[in-house]
């Protein structure tokens, strides 16, 4: 699914991860996807669980290589 | 407004909030706050202000710094003895937070500079020590339609209550005029615990902060009661009263008082 937001968060640990993706979603329309390229494993855990603890529904969580995560999350409640 | 990286940090706590997020965040960075008073309620209420980020904090008073105050107004120290409370309280809070604009008043408020001096703020908080102020400030805060949110203290007791006027009661509502001087004893004849200010100026920074946002429940027609010696805290109804002096339908003042005569100049 292509995304209609892309962020990368590498580098950055919990909790600024899901700070940045949480300020990301906020300034997204509802039904919209946005894409989340990170690097720290916590996070691959971690934001998936808070995003839905906030309504919204994740579409996909991808390692794509040895350090790297894919999430995908669809906004559902502003 | 975006977020530089340091405020991305300071307010992360914030941010992951549900209730709270950027969007709340920006809110509080963009408010406006009046407090009355730098002496026990005015310190934890500016103190944990200035910490949540609120953008613009003015505060008023015509004491400086004493000793006796440093067991519970805990912006001042023995480093600014001497010097204007409101000064005292600037430096801190500046140095706890340098986002937030402290505008520092070394004034008496009276009733006719308060319209003035509060007009352009979005929230009063009224952390005074004395009956004079604490209804000229509910007046003025009715007259403008500022919501106001009270606190008071004594002994081992305190209070809380947000007045939003015309929506729901005002002080006047629940007490309609000043007890006569010398009846109700003031601090200093009395005695305050000094963590007293404390519980309470937190509970009135937390009403601050939830009206900004817009959510939870506030002390509208309540009053909140706390007494530490029993560790209890107790809710009372508060009605609007339709005849209220000041708020009612037939409004019976209608310019502001100082209520000077046989209170003593509190300090």
């Amino acid at each position: 699914m292509e995304p209609d937001k892309k962020i990368n968060i590498k580098g950055l640990v919990c909790p600024y991860t899901f700070v940045k993706a949480k300020l990301a979603i906020e300034d997204m329309e509802i039904g919209q996807v946005l894409e989340i390229l990170l690097d720290y494993e916590e996070a691959s855990r971690s934001i998936p669980k808070s995003m839905e603890d906030h309504g919204h529904k994740v579409l996909k969580v991808e390692k794509i290589n040895d350090t790297d995560w894919i999430i995908q999350v669809r906004k559902e409640k502003d | 407004m975006e977020f530089t990286e340091e405020q991305l940090q300071r307010y992360s706590r914030h941010i992951i909030l549900p209730e709270v997020g950027g969007k709340g965040q920006k809110k509080l960075l963009n408010a406006r706050v009046f407090i009355v008073g730098a002496g026990g309620l005015g310190c934890p209420v500016g103190y944990y202000l200035t910490a949540a980020g609120i953008g613009t904090i003015a505060i008023i008073d015509n004491d400086n710094v004493e000793l006796s105050n440093l067991q519970r107004q805990i912006a001042h120290s023995v480093n600014t003895l001497g010097m204007p409370k409101v000064e005292s309280a600037k430096r801190t809070f500046e140095a706890l937070n340098p986002d937030v604009k402290i505008v520092a008043i070394k004034e008496k408020i009276t009733k006719d500079n308060i319209l003035d001096l509060i007009k352009d703020y979005d929230i009063v908080v009224d952390g005074s020590d004395n009956f004079p102020t604490r209804y000229l400030v509910n007046d003025a805060c009715v007259m403008l339609g500022k919501p106001l949110i009270s606190g008071a203290i004594l002994r081992f007791e305190g209070q809380v209550t947000t007045i939003i006027p015309k929506e729901g009661h005002c002080y006047r509502c629940l007490f309609e005029e000043p007890p006569p001087p010398g009846l109700v004893p003031s601090c200093q004849e009395a005695g305050v615990l000094g963590i007293l200010p404390g519980v309470i100026g937190a509970l009135q920074a937390t009403e601050v902060i939830k009206l900004i946002l817009g959510k939870g429940d506030i002390l509208k027609n309540e009053l909140l009661i706390y007494n530490a010696l029993k560790t209890s805290f107790r809710k009372v109804r508060v009605k609007r009263n339709p005849d209220c002096p000041v708020c009612g339908h037939f409004p019976r003042i209608k310019e502001l008082i100082d209520y000077t005569e046989g209170y003593c100049a509190i300090r």
